[in-house]
């Protein structure tokens, strides 16, 4: 049974926008993006959304519904009470581009910044062997549908603009874990550039990051925090470092 | 306050409100921030007290191991190193020679980071909520790039653990020291040492150390068994956080009670 829904919607440009309130019909068993389609087919036709899988696998509909950044094409209507009004905007830590789409280049940016994966020089294709208990790690970190929700959440960018420049965001923590903890990655230093450049050191392990993920990536407990430890182990832990100089250890640093 | 940065920058979604959330995000930070302060109120007073900490065969927790010539007799299970100290006309307590060890564990704990980062720092105070700070570098400057060095804390802390254990163990006694007996005394600092332990065993620095740091698990058979069962207590960790932290006062408080002869410890057998 259709029931009417109050929804107060952002729009705009990076110059300036407000909310708009719009009422519309929601059937049993809709999302927010159904929803948000049906405002655009009859209410508001050019109302700008960004989609493509409605399936939480594409990372394409992040937004922010009654402020928490969530996928819509994963938020039951049915989450909501009675007559409660729903208010949508665009990502908050990113510009916006129109309406309820934002310029998420960003996260493009930070990914061309973290060194590809790099495997011993003489292994040939096809030759790779690794026991499974061995990659396990990383791919909890493959699930990543780059939605950029953990990136949106982060309080270091979401409310400092000017650590964007030297801060990678949780997204690509992830990739550095899994790129540090892969049995065939022989980069060198990876944690002390983590540190250095990538901003690891300005994450104080809030969580937020885990809290929105909707892969439920263990981000916080699983990647950074392993990392952190990493870092210490590289560079303010002077036992490690002493005993890393004395016989050649098995990690690479 | 008018903040020009963060959610408010040019070019962001102009709104005017830092966060949009309707839930009761402010519930959580703000348990948190009593449940400590309660903590730390009653565990200075006490750390401040001085007396009423042991009372044969039982020790509190804030007082072992009693290392100053303050202590009264029997409570010094592995001597005296210090001696009297005044400061401002105060005898030090002998809390107060050993506090900074589980203090700086927990200030350096991921979990606590993490509650008093959002609760009392506020930075940020729930997901989604602007935080009110004008800028921001983490744990990146001094005093705060200290918490790298939570894994000091943590060999230390399982010392600790340790003399606690030898504690509880010797509470199998009378008041006579005479073996062989329990008391509800010896629950107390049992129960007291095992949440010790589990919070020490679940810990982010001991995943790493016992496992977490290895590239190749194949390799080491039994360590990564070991990073197993220890990455299963990480998930409680902030459960073992908190129920260590409400034992510590609770085996203290007991022990302050006895002591005081405001109750008497039921003997078992
Ligand atoms: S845990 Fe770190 S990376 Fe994740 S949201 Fe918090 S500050 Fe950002
Ligand atoms: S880690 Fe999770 S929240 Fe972050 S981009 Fe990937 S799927 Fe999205
Ligand atoms: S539309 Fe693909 S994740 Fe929502
Ligand atoms: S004691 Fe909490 S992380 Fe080490």
């Amino acid at each position: 049974m259709a029931r009417k829904i109050k929804l107060r919607i952002w729009r705009g440009s990076a110059k300036e926008g407000s909310l708009h309130d719009v009422e519309v019909d929601a059937n049993e068993g809709e999302v927010v993006l159904d929803v948000i389609h049906r405002v655009q087919a009859t209410k508001i036709n050019d109302l700008a959304v960004r989609w493509n899988c409605k399936a939480g696998k594409c990372g394409s509909c992040s937004m922010e519904i009654n402020g928490k950044p969530r996928l819509a094409c994963m938020t039951q209507m049915a989450n909501f009470e009675e007559g409660e009004t729903i208010t949508i905007t665009p990502l908050r830590a990113f510009p916006v581009i129109k309406d309820l789409v934002t310029d998420v280049s960003f996260n493009y940016q930070k990914a061309m910044e973290v060194p590809a994966f790099e495997p011993p020089a003489d292994l040939k294709p096809g030759q790779a062997r690794m026991a499974q208990v061995d990659v396990d790690r990383s791919q909890e970190f493959r699930k990543c549908i780059e939605c950029f929700l953990c990136q949106d959440t982060c309080h270091v960018i979401r409310d400092h603009e000017e650590n964007k420049k030297k801060f990678a965001g949780p997204r690509f923590f992830i990739r550095l874990a899994e790129l540090d903890m892969h049995p065939l990655d022989i980069l060198r230093n990876r944690k002390k550039t983590a540190q250095e450049e990538h901003g690891l050191g300005m994450c104080n392990i809030t969580k937020c990051c885990t809290e929105v993920c909707p892969e439920h990536i263990r981000i916080t407990d699983n990647a950074i925090i392993p990392m952190k430890e990493r870092v210490v182990d590289v560079k303010y832990d002077p036992v490690r470092w002493l005993g890393s100089k004395i016989r050649r250890r098995e990690e690479i640093s | 306050m008018a903040l020009t940065t963060g959610v408010f920058s040019s070019g962001r979604a102009e709104l005017q409100e830092r966060t949009l959330r309707t839930d009761r995000w402010w519930l959580q930070p703000l348990i948190t921030v009593l449940v400590l302060l309660s903590f730390v109120v009653y565990a200075t007073f006490r750390a401040f007290e001085g007396k009423n900490y042991f009372a044969e065969p039982l020790i509190s927790p804030f007082y072992s191991p009693c290392l100053s010539t303050e202590c009264v007799d029997g409570a010094s299970l592995i001597g005296q190193p210090f001696g009297k100290i005044v400061l401002f006309g105060l005898t030090l307590s002998p809390a107060l020679f050993i506090l900074v060890f589980p203090l700086g564990f927990r200030l350096t704990c991921y979990y606590y980071r993490k509650a008093y980062y959002r609760s009392f720092w506020q930075s940020p105070p729930a997901c989604a909520v602007a935080e009110p700070h004008k800028k921001y570098t983490g744990e990146t400057r001094a005093p705060l790039i200290l918490q790298n060095g939570h894994r000091w804390f943590f060999y230390i802390g399982l010392l600790f653990n340790i003399l606690l254990t030898i504690d509880a163990v010797l509470a199998f006694r009378d008041a006579e020291k005479h073996w062989g007996h329990m008391s509800v005394g010896t629950l107390v600092l049992l129960a007291n040492a095992t949440l010790l332990w589990l919070y020490s065993a679940s810990c982010h620095t001991c995943r790493h150390t016992i496992g977490g740091r290895l590239k190749n698990f194949s390799k080491h058979p039994v360590r990564y068994k070991a990073w197993t069962v220890v990455s299963k207590l990480n998930h409680y960790h902030p459960n073992f956080a908190w129920v260590s932290l409400f034992g510590v006062a609770f085996a203290d408080l007991y022990v302050r009670l006895v002591a005081a002869g405001t109750i008497t410890n039921f003997y078992f057998f």
